[in-house]
């Protein structure tokens, strides 16, 4: 090599060395977001996880939002009409609204995604059920007629409970309701960068600039939706110390939810700021398997309540952070217009292992070995579950923990094969407070029996008490109705609720704009 | 020497054969399926169902084997169940970084470890044996992940503040998209993934330099007045380098699975990850794709490693 060449080579690799990555102006447009888990799909009509709701929910907007005081606002409609009796509903879209290729929407996207949707979702299959026509009028207008009144109209469609009814092109919308799509393209205030996703480690988002922005302020997912990033990065790291260390270094800007363990520590640390993430917060399960002795005995379901101290519960997956999780004796979240505490009685006062070893015996519990299913790889159901084996051994009952991941347990739950051959008796989730404001998107509380969510509960009395709730015509009846869901639900033992509790978000302090939320939302979000 | 190449080579079909096999079987008794991590917790157990169907999970074992068999034989690892994205673009997108992880592991655990060893030989019992020795069963006896942590903590959060904390903790940078940002990504995960590998060469290579610098032919190179330096460098270690060179080969398969801990602790989007991520949501194609993939590496690795015995000793023939 002669000397010049080596030097001009040198000079290179000196150059490369030296050259900075983003600069700070750049730097102040990208919003690096560490989500809850890996994105693995986009797919939110199809699947149900709460990380593809985030990231759907920036691609695909809805056509009407849900703002902080649950009440539905439109979104991609300017607006709707509805005769007396809630049979006929009328919408119709906004101008100007485009799809991420530049292609108009139009009627028969919103109706082939309708379409979609209404297979999925719970409240989607009310409307169906009940559907006479579903019908486009032009391009911009669309109408439900339905046989019977169903009055939730506008929260079913502004829900952001998955399976959400998110606006897609109809050639994607006619994807098949139980596979996933394969296309993301969507009319939201973000494009998702297919060719930049990374699955496990990275997804892109990148500013809409065709996005018509709502005018009114900005709620949750009802009005405004301006966005101050021109890319959105979810930088997806499982490892919580390796989270914990590249907000604290400045890496990313915002992670979604730290665990209790390293919140002290990111407290301590000026640049970062650590708040309640939602609101709504999540209310712990202990599910039971209806179908299986001896829980199908409501007497021993009734005795193992009588035992369980939600505080233990608490304590295990929240720490001793009393900010951070409440006591609660319902089935609905506290604070939220449905909350009562009718029935919830045998959770209260001082825990009775005695009492519940009596009434185990005389519920007629004959020794059978407990099948407890422990999602290990979730801190949370880890930590119900050593819970729940101290518990149910206190109480005389003879449990064998089955440790295993949370893939197995999802598959193993669905089963309702005796025990011994590859049933189960209990499990533990939990429910986003979210989920359970009202019974339309709270499938854990359905008791139709063997259509009802896993273990299966039967109960007449919650399910009238639902239809109630459906058929309420303002809030005064929802509560009345939820009042008897909540006590048929105890009495019957649905589940039982582990307690309430919160969870922490935290974001770098040149970050603002963050607000409390069911979900992440990015719209209003700015960087300093 | 082609001749007995193109047959190793041939020889890797059997056994990939088999490998493909096992995996699929393993994969298929395992417990738990991807429909209910798509349906996700809310789902029914109807939803799951539809789900199970519509992806071809209820077809029978031998159908499934059958059809993903006749892909691979046309060159088809199959597609994502989650993201319908090709397994080898997956793939594709991941090897990089391992690659990258695993070439500065295996430089810096060389360049390390070699002199370490012939050092300890030369120097036997002295107190710069006994320090490698330390080192050595230090790296075999600390976790990775530990070392990674500890890692971080000092040199990328400046965890006892000694200004020294200008590494990054988590991510990647392409190696296109600059030189100094690769390797600053990819420093401290090598440090912490070649630990155990710089002991297990630093030890071989000590006790097998100590066997060699007992030989006669090492006297006589002292007699005739060579070097220390020629004498450990050039006489004694290319005489040492076969069991060396095996160890290396070997461990190689211990870098793979150090990587799956290591480009987590770090964040790397490398193939380790994307095994763990594949297979906590019972991703099939991928599991699949990858074992093969690295079944084939490692029989390569090991060809390279046979073919690399006759450079060192000219005995060696095939």
């Amino acid at each position: 090599m002669k000397r010049r060449s080596f030097l001009t080579s040198a000079a290179a690799v000196g150059a490369t060395l030296a050259a900075p990555r983003l600069s700070l102006a750049q730097n102040l447009r990208v919003l690096k977001f560490v989500p809850q888990a890996n994105l693995s799909s986009m797919d939110a009509v199809a699947g149900t996880q709460y990380v593809v709701r985030n990231a759907a929910m920036m691609v695909w907007d809805t056509l009407y939002g849900v703002d902080s005081t649950i009440t539905p606002k439109p979104q991609m409609c300017e607006g709707h009409e509805v005769n007396a009796d809630f049979t006929v509903w009328t919408f119709k879209l906004r101008d100007g609204l485009k799809w991420h290729d530049g292609e108009k929407v139009t009627t028969r996207d919103v109706l082939a995604s309708l379409k979609r949707w209404m297979v999925r979702d719970t409240m989607g299959q009310r409307i169906s059920a009940s559907l006479d026509a579903l019908e486009a009028l032009d391009d911009r207008s669309f109408r439900f007629r339905l046989n019977k009144p169903f009055s939730k109209m506008l929260f079913a469609l502004g829900k952001s409970n998955a399976p959400m009814c998110l606006i897609m092109p109809e050639r994607i919308a006619q994807t098949d309701p139980f596979q996933l799509i394969k296309e993301y393209v969507g009319s939201g205030p973000m494009k998702f960068k297919a060719d930049e996703w990374v699955p496990g480690a990275r997804a892109v988002f990148e500013r809409f600039d065709g996005y018509s922005v709502r005018q009114e302020p900005s709620s949750w997912s009802a009005g405004a939706k301006k966005m101050n990033f021109d890319r959105i990065e979810w930088i997806i790291l499982p490892d919580s110390a390796t989270a914990s260390a590249a907000l604290q270094n400045g890496e990313v800007d915002w992670w979604e939810n730290p665990i209790a363990d390293v919140v002290p520590l990111l407290k301590r640390n000026s640049n970062i700021k650590v708040d309640i993430g939602d609101p709504l917060g999540n209310i712990g399960s202990f599910r039971m398997n209806h179908l299986n002795p001896p829980f199908d005995k409501v007497g021993v379901r009734r005795a193992v309540m009588m035992a369980l101290s939600q505080t233990d519960y608490m304590q295990a997956v929240a720490g001793d952070d009393e900010a951070l999780w409440k006591v609660c004796p319902s089935f609905f979240p506290p604070g939220t217009s449905l909350y009562t505490e009718a029935g919830g009685e045998l959770l209260k006062g001082p825990r009775d292992i005695e009492g519940a070893k009596r009434a185990l015996k005389e519920a007629g519990y004959n020794g059978e070995r407990i099948e407890l299913l422990v999602p290990v790889d979730v801190p949370i159901t880890k930590a119900e579950g050593d819970v729940t084996a101290d518990l149910l051994k206190k109480i005389g009952m003879d449990v064998n923990y089955v440790a295993a991941d949370w893939g197995t347990v999802g598959t193993r739950r669905a089963k309702k094969d005796p025990v011994d051959k590859g049933g189960w008796n209990i499990f533990h989730t939990w429910h986003a407070g979210a989920d359970c404001i009202n019974p339309a998107p709270y499938t854990a509380l359905d008791a139709s029996g063997d259509t009802a969510w896993f273990g299966w509960p039967k109960s007449d009395k919650v399910q009238q008490g639902i239809a109630d709730w459906y058929a309420a015509p303002d809030l005064a009846a929802e509560k009345a109705a939820a009042v008897e869901i909540n006590r048929a639900s105890f009495e019957n033992v649905t589940y039982i609720p582990t307690g309430f509790f919160l969870q922490y978000t935290a974001w770098r302090k040149n970050v603002s704009g963050i607000v409390k939320a069911p979900f992440p939302v990015f719209w209003g979000v700015e960087k300093t | 020497m082609l001749a007995y190449i193109l047959r190793r080579i041939l020889a890797t079909i059997p056994v990939m054969a088999v490998v493909a096999l096992f995996v699929f079987s393993l994969l298929y008794l395992a417990p738990g399926d991807p429909a209910a991590i798509i349906a996700g917790d809310q789902a029914s157990p109807a939803d799951i169902e539809h789900i199970r169907v519509a992806l071809g999970l209820d077809r029978p074992f031998l159908v499934r084997f059958g059809s993903w068999l006749w892909d691979v034989l046309r060159g088809d690892l199959g597609t994502s169940i989650f993201t319908n994205m090709p397994v080898t673009t997956m793939i594709g997108q991941r090897i990089q970084p391992t690659f990258s992880l695993m070439l500065i592991t295996l430089v810096l655990s060389l360049v390390t470890a070699i002199p370490l060893g012939v050092v300890a030989a030369w120097k036997q019992g002295s107190a710069i044996d006994r320090f490698a020795m330390i080192i050595s069963t230090a790296g075999f006896s600390v976790p990775v992940y530990v070392i990674g942590y500890v890692l971080a903590y000092v040199f990328a959060l400046d965890g006892f503040e000694l200004g020294i904390g200008f590494f990054p903790v988590q991510g990647y940078t392409p190696i296109q998209d600059g030189l100094r940002p690769w390797f600053m990504n990819l420093l401290l995960p090598s440090i912490a993934l070649g630990m155990v590998y710089m002991a297990l060469i630093a030890r071989i290579t000590r006790a097998t330099m100590l066997e060699v610098l007992s030989q006669e032919y090492v006297r006589t190179a002292r007699a005739k007045g060579a070097g220390q330096g020629s004498i450990l460098f050039v006489h004694a270690l290319k005489n040492a380098a076969v069991p060396i060179v095996t160890v290396v080969g070997i461990g190689f398969a211990s870098l793979i699975g150090g990587a799956v801990v290591t480009e987590s602790v770090f964040a790397i989007p490398g193939l380790g990850r994307l095994t763990v991520d594949a297979i906590t949501r019972r991703d099939y194609p991928i599991i699949q794709g990858i074992v093969l993939m690295f079944s084939f590496v490692y029989v390569l690795v090991n060809l390279g490693v046979d073919l690399l015995y006759t450079l060192f000793d000219p005995r060696i023939r095939y």
